[in-house]
Order: structure tokens, then sequence, then C-alpha cells
């Protein structure tokens, strides 16, 4: 066997308290394809983050054909040949194909000039080596293309730019099933060409489709480096999860209450027409692919997302739209998938984010009243078992599964119908993972609430929900009983057919 | 029993530090330099009672004016418009004086105009949807215009006693405007910290989509806190007025809000809102005041002394956006 082209020593990376990766060493062989596979929150995307220089490892080594390297920004990544494709392609809009493709590397002449001719001249020829040059122009602007034509674009980039190293995140979470065959030639044809390939899927199909060898990762430790010839998807889901999925979703019985949340014909900038049910003491799950408008669904009921047209009605009262503090009012709570960005205030302490939606019940007449915060938020902490060494502490030194505990703290002190929990368990260790499982169990089955649960993991989703709503596109697309959903028709129903809408 | 009484008192100590926090810490070490250098510089002078209270009537106007600053950049905006509304409201009251020859009547218009000024600035900012600092670069412009055009350009004199008593007069020996910035300064420590409302504040300006979801009504305390830095420059102008006899469309321009904005960025406001305090501002005038005097007294030239300001305000955001990536 040929040399690695870039091999890892012990690779650490820990953030604060949070140990995101502990002791990976691994190799990339050139033309070899690496499935890198693992639940969310194993340490993939802090793996890849370290490959491509974006911060460096607390301990370990990386090698670059046998020299070690240290990289201190992405530029010297991309300089020693190594490549990340992200899920989220980094095009500029407003440039051409051209451009883009050959992004910080523009040919010049004369030193000072842009060499339009030559530029457009090798994009083309990039274009046709791809068989795509049917489709795309060099000149052509960026603004209006789609995903697969974006990640595209991204490849070319890398390849062009001399990558030999490139590494694939999620590519197919947004594509057709026409678009995934055509990157996969794509891919088996940078093989053939001797560069080495990182390949990060959920999609067990595809990686044994695909890859010559599979890395399982499990809460930022390497657990298995096995070949793929022969392996199964159910080998392959036992080393990631580290124990049977029926144990962490005990059985449950489905809820019959009333209806407390009803949605009609719900429109907003984002999703078109959604109509749902949720009954108390019902966990309704919600799949789909990432855009396909699951998170601006839940905006949209909880009026973040001002609607255009429709309904929404707590226990038969109509809420009015754009108005989240109504919303919070009737009962609805909503915690969102991006808890830095959306759910805290990282400034602060646990106890002040805990307390954001209960003015009323930690105050006299407008004035704070910390015994009265501090009595009510630490019975419910304490339930929740939150880790921390005092409701003081600044919400950030919380590992990732107790930061979201605070949150969920902070709906549970209001008087709640209707909790909305979008991703709850994405960057969370196993462990902390039960408890939350746990803790919709109880929400559903003692107190009644009705809970929809946004989730891109499979396992998840199945084991938690009653039902199932898929969406695509802005829409809902299907609905399954828990009796009968599956991983295969989930997926089908979640892929949108046809070129996508305008 | 003695170590346990140690133990107390080193604890003591620690709760000390704990309650004015590091940054504060930091700036009344700053001060204390400050106190010291232009102490051993021209100690004579400096240390007079009439110098210090000269100090103290430099900073009142100041210090009102960082206070509600603050609050304005803990919300996630800025305020650069509030000179210009001390010089407008200054003349307000004069002309309100003049044609009704009642003290109160001046006051009372000097913080209406005041608010009504902030409620353009918020109404542009939360509802036109365009940056605080263009709008209120805008109406610096605007306001002191406007004043130029109600006075004609003209300076207008007040006779009254009874409001010039406001600038001049003293309580229990000190100026009365010092009770004034006391005042403020407790009114909105107990604001800014205790109630639920100006706890919001921090929330919004730390992270509006958190604050929203949290089921806040942004718009509404946007342009509420716009008001209050509006009503708050009303104050400082019936001081200014007060002190001068006159009102003067010219007044507040000589760089008050850029001071203003220094103290409220060296007091622990960051950029982009959700971080500062009273307290911390306090200082930051206080560090300003003493620069200021400390410079007159040892003779440094005006045109170096507009050097050093603009210097402190660049270096102030400087300490700020460091300290809070490195943390």
């Amino acid at each position: 066997m040929t040399d690695p082209f870039v091999s890892t020593q012990s690779l650490t990376k820990h953030f604060g308290p949070v140990r995101a990766l502990t002791d990976i060493s691994f190799d990339v062989h050139p033309g070899e394809i690496l499935a890198l596979v693992g639940e969310n929150g194993a340490g993939k995307s802090t793996l890849m983050r370290l490959l491509e220089g974006v911060f460096p490892p607390t301990r370990g080594t990386i090698r670059v054909e046998g020299r070690e390297v240290s990289f201190s920004q992405p530029r010297d990544a991309h300089r020693a040949g190594i490549r990340v494709i992200h899920q989220e392609p980094e095009i500029v809009p407003d440039l051409t194909v051209a451009e883009n493709v050959f992004a910080g590397d523009l040919p010049r002449k004369a030193r000072f000039f842009l060499d339009w001719a030559r530029l457009n001249h090798d994009t083309a020829a990039l274009l046709k080596k791809f068989g795509i040059a049917r489709e795309l122009h060099p000149r052509q602007m960026c603004s209006g293309l789609g995903p697969a034509q974006r990640q595209m674009i991204e490849i070319m980039r890398a390849v062009q730019a001399g990558g030999r190293l490139v590494a694939f995140d999620e590519p197919t979470s947004s594509l057709t099933d026409e678009e995934t065959r055509r990157l996969f030639a794509i891919i088996r044809d940078l093989r053939a060409e001797g560069v080495a390939i990182i390949y990060i899927s959920h999609r067990l199909a595809e990686i044994t489709a695909l890859a010559d060898r599979v890395v399982v990762l499990r809460d930022g430790a390497l657990v298995d480096d096995l070949p793929a010839q022969g392996v199964t998807e159910e080998r392959i889901t036992r080393l990631m999860v580290g124990r049977a999925l029926s144990d962490m979703f005990p059985d449950r019985r489905p809820g019959t209450g009333p209806v407390v949340l009803k949605v009609e014909g719900l429109t907003t900038d984002h999703v078109r027409d959604i109509s749902l049910e949720l009954r108390a003491g019902e966990v309704l799950g919600i799949g789909g692919l990432i855009g396909a408008g699951r998170s601006e669904l839940a905006k949209g009921i909880f009026g973040f997302h001002r609607r255009s047209a429709g309904s929404v009605a707590i226990d038969g009262t109509a809420l009015p739209p754009g108005d989240t503090a109504a919303a919070i009012a009737a009962g609805i709570g909503f915690a969102p998938e991006d808890r830095k960005e959306e759910a805290l205030l990282l400034l602060q302490t646990i106890l002040e984010n805990a307390v954001l939606c209960v003015p009323d019940k930690v105050s006299n007449a407008g004035f704070y009243d910390r015994r009265k915060a501090r009595d009510l938020i630490s019975r419910i902490s304490d339930k929740m078992r939150l880790k921390a060494s005092s409701l003081d502490a600044p919400v950030t030194s919380l590992s990732g599964g107790n930061q979201q505990k605070v949150v969920l703290t902070r709906w549970l002190a209001c008087d709640l119908k209707v909790l909305i929990l979008d991703e709850p368990t994405r960057g969370i260790d196993v462990g902390a993972r039960s408890e939350i499982y746990d803790l919709i169990r109880k929400l559903t089955d003692h107190e009644g609430l009705g809970v929809i649960v946004i989730s891109s993991e499979m396992p998840e989703l199945l084991g938690l929900s009653d039902r199932i709503l898929v969406m695509a596109d802005g829409r809902l697309r299907a609905e399954f009983a828990r009796a009968d959903a599956s991983e295969e028709a989930i997926m089908q129903a979640a892929i949108p057919h046809g070129t996508a809408a305008a | 029993m003695t170590s346990l009484r140690d133990d107390r008192g080193v604890s003591a100590l620690h709760r000390i530090a704990d309650r004015i926090g590091i940054h504060n810490l930091s700036l009344l070490v700053a001060l204390v330099a400050l106190l010291v250098i232009f102490g051993a510089l021209r100690g004579d002078v400096f240390f007079s009672t009439r110098n210090l209270l000269n100090i103290g009537m430099g900073v009142a106007i100041l210090g009102v004016l960082a206070i509600s600053q603050t609050g304005v950049i803990v919300s996630g905006g800025l305020d650069i418009s509030v000179g210009s509304i001390v010089g407008l409201t200054t003349v307000v009251t004069a002309m309100a004086i003049q044609a009704t020859g009642l003290s109160g009547a001046g006051i009372v218009a000097a913080l209406v105009v005041g608010g009504l000024a902030g409620l353009a600035n918020g109404v542009l900012i939360t509802y036109g949807r365009i940056n605080a600092v263009i709008v209120t670069l805008g109406t610096m412009a605007i306001f002191r215009g406007i004043a130029f055009i109600l006075s004609n350009g003209q300076s207008i004199s007040i006779f009254q006693d009874s409001f010039r008593f406001i600038g001049t007069g003293r309580l229990l020996g000190l100026p009365i405007p010092i009770w004034i910035l006391v005042a403020v300064a407790v009114g909105f420590y107990v604001f800014m910290h205790k109630s639920i409302v100006g706890r919001n504040y921090y929330a919004i300006g730390g992270n509006p989509i958190v604050a929203r979801l949290s089921g806040l009504n942004i718009p509404r305390y946007r342009v509420g806190i716009y008001i209050v830095s509006g009503v708050m420059a009303g104050v400082a102008g019936v001081l200014l007025a007060a002190r001068t006899g006159s009102g003067q469309p010219i007044s507040g321009s000589d760089g008050l809000e850029l001071e203003a904005i220094t103290a409220a960025f060296l007091g622990g406001c960051a950029m982009q809102g959700g971080r500062g305090t009273v307290v911390g501002a306090l200082l930051g005038v206080a560090i300003i005041g003493v620069l200021n005097n400390g410079m007159i007294l040892t003779a440094v030239p005006t045109f170096y002394q507009m050097l050093a300001k603009g210097t402190l305000l660049i270096l102030a955001v400087f300490l700020a956006e460091y300290r809070l990536n490195k943390a």
C-alpha cells in the first residue's frame, strides 16, 4: 500500500470542559475513499475543522506526507492540499461561475489585470471534465444556482487549487437521487486520479456503496477502523450508537388526549399551507432534509416568522400573527436548534437565562426578586439533574447537554401546553441525550404536554414519535403512524422530486 | 479562633472585589494613577476643594449623558445625536422661560423636546430599519439645525434666578448639578440592574433573536431607550442652560457625545450590546473629568487635548472588544 497522504496521531480537542475529540489516530491514503461515520456530536465536524486548520488541536499531531504540520488558518491547510466541501457551499452569489471556481487564485495579465480569457477557458475545461458543461457556463452568475450546482463549483475549486485530500461533509443532504449518482461518479473519478477522499454521511447505504474503509467515531473517540467490503449497515449502527437503540427509547402509549394545538393552512415566507393537529400527551415527530422548512415551521407556529395566511390555535383560541409573547402566554414553548445563536444569552448567567420567559414569577412590582428566581429555577433544574457549579455561573461554562437543560428549564418554568423541540440533542453526549428523552416522556405522560420534536436523526425520530410528519420544500409531504414509519419510507418522502421549486 | 477571623477578612476582601468586578477595579486603578500623576505635577491646585468641585461640575452633565448612553449601548444601539439635543434643549428652555417667565416651564419644555427628539431617533431606527449610527448622525445635524433656526443663531439669556440656581446653587455644600447626577445615577442603577424591564435590555442587546423568542417586544423597548436618552439629554440641557444663564444653539457641540460614548465604553459597554454598567460609566466619566481638568492645569494645548480624547475613545473600544474576544 502507498504511504498515507494525511495521518493523525492522538489528535485531541477540548473546548473548555467539553471533550470534543480524544486520541484520534487514523490515515488516509491517496486514491482511497474513507467514510467517517458517527452520530451528531460524535466529533466528525470537529475533526474536519482540525484538518482544515479552523482551530488547533489541544494535543496530538497531523502529518501530511509524513511531515508534521501545524495549521493556524484554513489557508495553511489549503496550501498543504487539504480541502473540505462544506454542507453549505461557500459561493459568492454576485460573481460568475468562473470567478467562484478560481476565487483566491484568479489568473492575471501583466500582474495587475484579470485575465478573463484564460479564466473562462480554464473553467470551461473543468466543466467539461466534470461533465456539466451543458448546464453551467463560465460567465453565468452564481446567484440563481441550486445546491447541487453550488456544490459542483466548490468541488471544482478544490480540484483546480491542487486539492489532494478532499473531504465531503454530508454532501448529499440536499441532493436528488440523480444528482447524488453524478456526485458519486465524480468522487470515483477523483479517487482514480489519486486524490484521497474523506466522506461524511448519515446515510449508511451510501457508505457501503462508495467507501473503501470506514472509521467510526462515538462520543469523540475512534471506536473502529474497518474495511468497507462486506460490512453491514447494522454493524455500523451498532458501532455508532454503542448500545441497542431500544434501550434509549422505552415503550410508550400514544397520546389520546384532546387536541391542544391546531394549525390550519399556515403560510409564511418559508413554509406553505401547513395543517396539523397535536394532542395532549402526544409526541409528534417532524422529519425532512436540511432546508426542508422544519425549523421554519416551528418559527411560524411560534410567531417568530409572521404568517401571511392560515391560523394557529391553542385549545381552540386563535393566536395573533407574529406575536411571540402571545404564543408564550398561550402556553407554547420553543427550544430552537441553534442554542448559541437563538436560545442562550451567552454573556449572562444560568439563572438569568432560565428566568427569561417568566418575569412575573420572579418579580415584585416590576423589580427582579433574586430569591424567588432561585427558588423557582433550582426546583426545576434539580429535577433536570443540571450539572453546574452554581446557578450564578456563566451559561457558557456548561457543556452542550447542560446548556440544553438550561433552555428546557426556561420553558418548564412557564405553564406550557405545547413544547416544540428543534433538534433537541444536537451536539449533546449520549448520557444527557437519554435524560432528555426521559424528560420528554415525563412531560407527555405525566403532565399531558403535547411535544413536537424536529429531528434529522432517524433513530431519534423513530424512537420518540407517536406520529411522524415529513416535510420537503416548505410543505408537508407525508404522515406516518408510529407502526408504519421506517427510515426508508421517511427518506423517500423527504427527498424533493423533480427540480426544486423556484 | 483568630485564624477563623483571618479567613473572614480574606473572604470579605474577595467579596468586595467580586462585587466591584475586575473591570471596575481596573478603572479605579487607572483613576488613581491619573490622580497621582496630576497630583505630582500640580498638587497645589489639583487637590484644592475648588478644583475638585470644578471637576464635579464638569462631569455632572457628562455623567447624565454617559449613563443614558450606557442604556442605549446595552440595548444594542448608539446615540450620537445627544450633544445636539443638549444644544436644542438649552434653546427651547430659554425660549420657554422668556415667554412664560416660569422656570418650571423651561424644564418641562426641555424634557418634552428631548423626549420627542429621542422618539424620532427610535422610530427611524426600529420601524425605518435604518442603522442607528446613520440615523443619529443625521439627526445630530437636524437637531442642531433646528436649534439655530429657533434661536435665529442668537444666544438667548435667562434671567430667572430660581432657574440659574439649578446650575450655580449648592445643597449641603455640594453643587446642585452633582446632586442631580447622583439622582440620575441611582435611578438608572435601580432601573438597569434591579427592574425586569432594565434586565430585558441586556437580553435584547445580548441577542435580539433570543429576546424575541422569549416573547419580548423589541421595537417597543428600542424606541423606549432612545426616548430615555433624549429626555436625559434634556436634563443635561437644563443643567447647561442654568449654568451659563443662556440658551445657545452652539452649546453641546464641543464633543459632548464623543465624551459620553467614550465614558460608556470605558465603563465596560460592548459594541454589539448586552454589556455595560452604570457604575462603570460613572468611573469612565470620572476618568475623563480628571483627564480634562488635569490637561488644562498642566497647560496641555487645546489641540492636543482633542488628540487625547479621540485616542481615548478608540482605546476604550479596543480594550472592550479585546476583553470580549479573550473571554
